[in-house]
């Protein structure tokens, strides 16, 4: 197609998370250990917020329990925010940080 | 005391008249907590909605700002999912669906919390040992039922989730 006009519409490119700069991109959200939360419970959670394999949502859970805290999530500021405030929705602890 | 199994896809438990009034009263007092007595310097209030930011008052201010209109309407609403599933006066079934399951277990886990919060629960703390303790100081005080009521909401919380997740 060499020698035809340029398009005529440019796709505008809509930024996700993959292509947000990397100084955005350094952020977490931390879950921190609680002792009122059901462990079965904050898997579940893990899951059904993060659609993590149940494995994955384990070994978390047991992160936060017996580290007193772990990154969950990592990614932009305003979406680190979002996670931290559906997990306030479940009653789990969450803080958000710099990575 | 009662427990969730699920039948034909709904989650369904029948409570004693007892556990009825047990559960309108701690979802009752829930509601009241996220409306008229609504107080950020409340220790309960402060464990239901975190400050996001430990380190930056401003920070944590300008993210309630936007999310706890919306958070303090959900968390009312899931209490009101408890309320609204308990039979009128006596005891009796109570069936849930999917999306009702899930609200109670929320509403649960946030009743449990702020209990927790009241009672002074810890990392290692033995309930049942507290319970004994409770008893030989006073079988008739305030902590027993309070100690009483917040076993039975987890064990109900983890009834419940059980049924969910099989």
């Amino acid at each position: 197609m060499g020698g035809m006009a340029a398009p005529q519409v440019v796709p505008v490119e809509t930024p996700d998370t993959d292509e947000v700069p990397a100084s955005d991109r350094q952020w977490v959200t931390i879950v921190w250990d609680d002792p009122v939360n059901l462990m079965t419970y904050v898997t579940w959670v893990f899951q059904k917020l993060f659609g993590y394999s149940r494995e994955r949502a384990e070994q978390l859970m047991l992160d936060v329990h017996h580290k007193g805290r772990a990154v969950v999530s990592t990614g932009a500021r305003e979406r680190m925010e979002h996670d931290a405030s559906q997990l306030h929705a479940y009653g789990l602890w969450a803080t958000v940080d710099r990575s | 005391m009662s427990m969730f199994h699920r039948q034909a896809g709904r989650y369904v438990a029948v409570f004693a008249v007892d556990e009825v009034r047990v559960l309108r009263k701690v979802a009752s007092e829930v509601v009241g907590l996220l409306t008229d007595g609504f107080d950020h310097t409340d220790p309960v209030v402060g464990r239901l909605f975190p400050a996001v930011y430990p380190e930056d008052a401003p920070g944590t201010a300008e993210f309630r700002r936007y999310t706890e209109g919306d958070l303090k309407t959900a968390k009312i609403d899931q209490a009101g999912a408890i309320l609204a599933a308990l039979p009128d006066e006596a005891g009796g079934e109570v069936r849930l669906d999917a999306e009702a399951a899930e609200a109670w277990l929320r509403a649960l886990n946030d009743a449990r919390l702020a209990m927790g919060v009241r009672l002074e629960i810890k990392d290692g703390t033995d309930l049942g040992e507290e319970l004994d303790d409770a008893v030989a100081e006073d079988p008739g005080s305030s902590r027993v039922f309070q100690l009483s009521v917040y076993a039975y909401l987890g064990y109900l919380q983890e009834s419940l989730l059980n049924a969910l997740i099989d």
